[in-house]
């Protein structure tokens, strides 16, 4: 991790040092604590008094003491028994009975983080290739993906066309399925900011509210059809995408991902507002439901004169029919971002991106102009996300602000990142995980962030480029190596 | 006849901080001219103001006779000016025919492939190692994979940034001879920035000495070496 650890299993521990450093730490936070936390102002009976809590201070102080100490001994090379006890603290604070949940919840994380570091840092000892040597290791796991990959992305393509037709495909499974499927085509839309371009996009929920907002005004104001309202709820979050990278794209990095995720909350705040267009915060129900291409219509009995999709076919009525058709809409959706992004990387503009990613100093002084080059970027990005929105209002048939929180924003982004930056594979498997993992712990209701928290900092530890981080060359003058075989080149060579 | 490129009494600054302070150079077409200086002296940010990226607060630069002081960047290098910046900046990990595709994106499409061969006669080692990431290479190649990369957009000036920075002593006379080469060959006017006085010397036509933002000398690039002020300050003590 950060800190070099000298690995000299026979040096004493110096515990003088460790219980010196955790002591100052707990009488800092002592001092912190006393007066924030350990005294309360009540209201009671018309007068204010003072509530002590020196029970959850003491608790606070003797957490402090520990977690620190373990840092200590972990800088000082001692790897197992902090990890026990770490481990020990993280499992057993959900069986102790504490003063406040927060606590707990400190207790955990403390823990969890501490095993996390010891259990790097036994690695490290036990393992005596140097920190190169497992990079390289790293990517030659990720080569070896790679080659996986040419199989795997047509396998699962071939699973998830086959999937509503399977026996235990039932509606749950459906539904999951497009959920998963939202965020796989949302993932590869902000992959082309995020992974291409290497812009760091916050607020990438703007343009997916942007699309659904847009095709829910137009079809229920106007009662046009999904089918036009698709292309137009793109162009309308494109433009969004436009008016604001106008002006923020200017900006270095770290300012531009605060402006973005200034923006989505600014969109989603004039949502709540807005009360006359946009419903406020009750949303905007009734919205229409997408027709067969506008042929025919998922209903029982359809209004005279309109078609119904089950009469089209001559087969019997189902509700599972439209859960079936949004899913495959939402399929072939995602497959065009993803068509498009492996056209686009093989052009110059798609070069450029990449090219924009590694180092923007050096695409200035080749003649690109950066602005226009983040600009298109950024607006497709957009448009892909107001699709998805689209998708999102009408699948639903309601839509409110909740919808599109920074949460949102995060999801997305924690997808691409941790799926690999620039992977479309790693977007699938990240999504799939994501929506799979969220469903299986749906009891622990607010512990789940806190497992997906965990789950991110184990990838960043292991892999901090992401799962599938190893990136292809879009053209080649020679036969076709595998990744695997390139891998090995390159390393001989160097 | 008009220089190909003059730069007339230019200051540029860094906020408040005035990097260059009122230089004045020509650079007539075909010749290779050396701009020699100290670390700081600000030999990165004339090459840079040339280009656009800072532009010059005071002065005037001309390329082919039309004034470029206020022409951004990416229109600079559309109209002829290609430049291997300070510490190469090739970009690791795309391959090498991706960074030289990249070059390209200024120059018309149909004489790629010329150009590229044109870029594999004088660097035959970037040819072995087309499909390698570019990041892996040696200092050396990531150089040569530099100035490759600004010669596939067609230039008729090109801006050499310390090419020999890091590199052993080999290495660099191999990218000096290459670079008159490509003087000599392809008539290509060069610009030449370099602390590496004495084979930056050797290979110029005529040469400038920049000290903290200032000229203080020019001449032939004999001239230079054989001056003895030129001697003690940038020569003295090996090269
Ligand atoms: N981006 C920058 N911001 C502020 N000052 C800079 C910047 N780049 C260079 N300078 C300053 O300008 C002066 C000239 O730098 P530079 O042109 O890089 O010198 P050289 O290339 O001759 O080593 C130095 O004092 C340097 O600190
Ligand atoms: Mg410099």
């Amino acid at each position: 991790m950060t800190e070099t650890v000298m690995v000299d299993s026979a040096r004493a521990v110096d515990w003088w040092a460790v219980v010196k450093e955790a002591a100052i730490t707990a009488a800092i936070g002592l001092a912190l604590t006393v007066i924030m936390v350990g005294l309360r102002t009540v209201e009671s009976g018309g007068g204010l008094i003072i509530e002590t809590h020196l029970t959850e201070v003491a608790w606070f102080v003797v957490l402090v003491f520990v977690g620190r100490a373990g840092m200590a001994l972990l800088r000082q090379g001692v790897a197992v028994p902090v990890l026990v006890v770490s481990l020990a603290v993280a499992v057993g604070c959900w069986f102790v009975h504490f003063p406040s949940s927060v606590l707990q919840l400190l207790a955990f994380t403390a823990g969890a983080v501490l095993a996390i570091r010891a259990l790097v840092l036994a690695r490290i000892h036990r393992s005596p290739l140097s920190a190169q040597e497992r990079d390289q290791r790293m990517d030659r796991l990720g080569a070896r993906f790679q080659d996986a990959a040419r199989y795997l992305g047509p396998a699962l393509l071939a699973f998830a066309a086959v999937l509503p037709l399977l026996p235990f495909a039932d509606r749950y499974i459906i539904d999951i399925g497009t959920l998963a499927l939202t965020y796989v085509m949302l993932g590869w839309g902000l992959n082309i900011v995020v992974g291409l371009a290497g812009l760091l996009d916050l607020g990438y929920v703007a343009f997916y509210a942007v699309g659904a907002y847009s095709y829910a005004l137009l079809g229920s104001y106007f009662g046009w059809s999904f089918w036009v309202c698709l292309p137009l709820a793109g162009i309308m979050a494109s433009c969004f995408g436009l008016l604001l990278g106008f002006p923020v794209l200017r900006l270095r990095g770290d300012y531009f991902a605060i402006v973005t995720l200034g923006f989505g909350e600014m969109i989603r705040i004039i949502l709540l507002n807005w009360y006359n267009f946009t419903g406020g915060p009750n949303g905007l129900t009734g919205i229409p439901r997408p027709s067969f291409f506008g042929i025919a219509v998922f209903e029982r009995s359809p209004p005279d004169g309109v078609l119904a999709f089950n009469d089209l076919f001559g087969i019997p009525f189902s509700t599972l029919q439209r859960v079936d058709f949004l899913y495959y809409l939402i399929l072939v959706l995602a497959l065009i971002v993803n068509f498009f992004t492996l056209r686009i990387r093989r052009l110059p503009l798609g070069r450029a991106w990449e090219a924009l990613r590694e180092d923007d100093i050096a695409c200035t002084a080749l003649g690109i102009n950066r602005t226009n080059i983040k600009l298109a970027a950024f607006a497709i990005a957009a448009m892909f996300g107001g699709f998805a929105g689209s998708f999102f209002a009408t699948r639903q048939g309601f839509i409110s602000p909740e919808s599109f929180s920074f949460m949102e924003s995060a999801v997305i982004l924690a997808i691409v990142v941790l799926g690999g930056m620039g992977s479309q594979l790693g977007v699938v498997i990240a999504a799939v995980l994501w929506v799979g993992l969220t469903e299986f712990f749906r009891d622990l209701a607010q512990y789940r962030m806190l497992a997906f928290g965990l789950g991110m900092v184990l990838i960043m530890v292991w892999r901090p480029r992401g799962l599938l981080a190893h990136r292809d060359p879009t053209l080649l003058l020679h036969p076709r190596l595998t990744a695997r075989q390139r891998q090995r080149e390159a390393e001989n060579r160097a | 006849m008009t220089a190909m490129l003059t730069v007339s009494g230019v200051k540029t600054f860094y906020g408040s901080i005035e990097a260059l302070k009122g230089v004045d150079l020509i650079v007539e077409e075909g010749e290779i001219v050396t701009l020699i200086g100290a670390n700081g002296a600000g030999k990165s940010t004339l090459l840079m103001t040339v280009c656009g990226s800072p532009q010059a607060r005071y002065g005037r630069i001309t390329f082919e006779g039309r004034d470029i002081t206020r022409v951004p960047t990416f229109e600079i290098v559309r109209r002829g000016i290609a430049q291997s910046p300070e510490g190469r900046r090739i970009f690791g990990r795309m391959t090498v025919l991706e960074n030289l595709q990249m070059g390209a994106v200024t120059a018309r499409a149909a004489t790629f492939d010329r150009d590229l061969e044109r870029v594999f006669t004088l660097f035959p080692r970037l040819k072995e190692r087309l499909s390698q990431r570019a990041g892996t290479m040696s200092g050396g190649e990531q150089q040569m994979l530099a100035i490759g990369r600004a010669l596939m957009s067609q230039p008729r000036l090109l801006l050499l940034d310390e090419p020999s920075l890091g590199l052993a002593p080999l290495v660099v006379k191999q990218i000096f001879e290459v670079i008159r080469e490509i003087n000599r060959e392809q008539g290509m006017t060069v610009f030449l920035v370099e602390q590496n006085a004495y084979h930056a010397l050797k290979l110029a036509h005529r040469a400038y000495v920049l000290v903290t933002g200032r000229i203080t000398m020019s001449g032939t690039g004999a001239e230079l070496l054989a001056n003895p002020e030129v001697r003690t300050a940038y020569l003295e003590g090996g090269h």
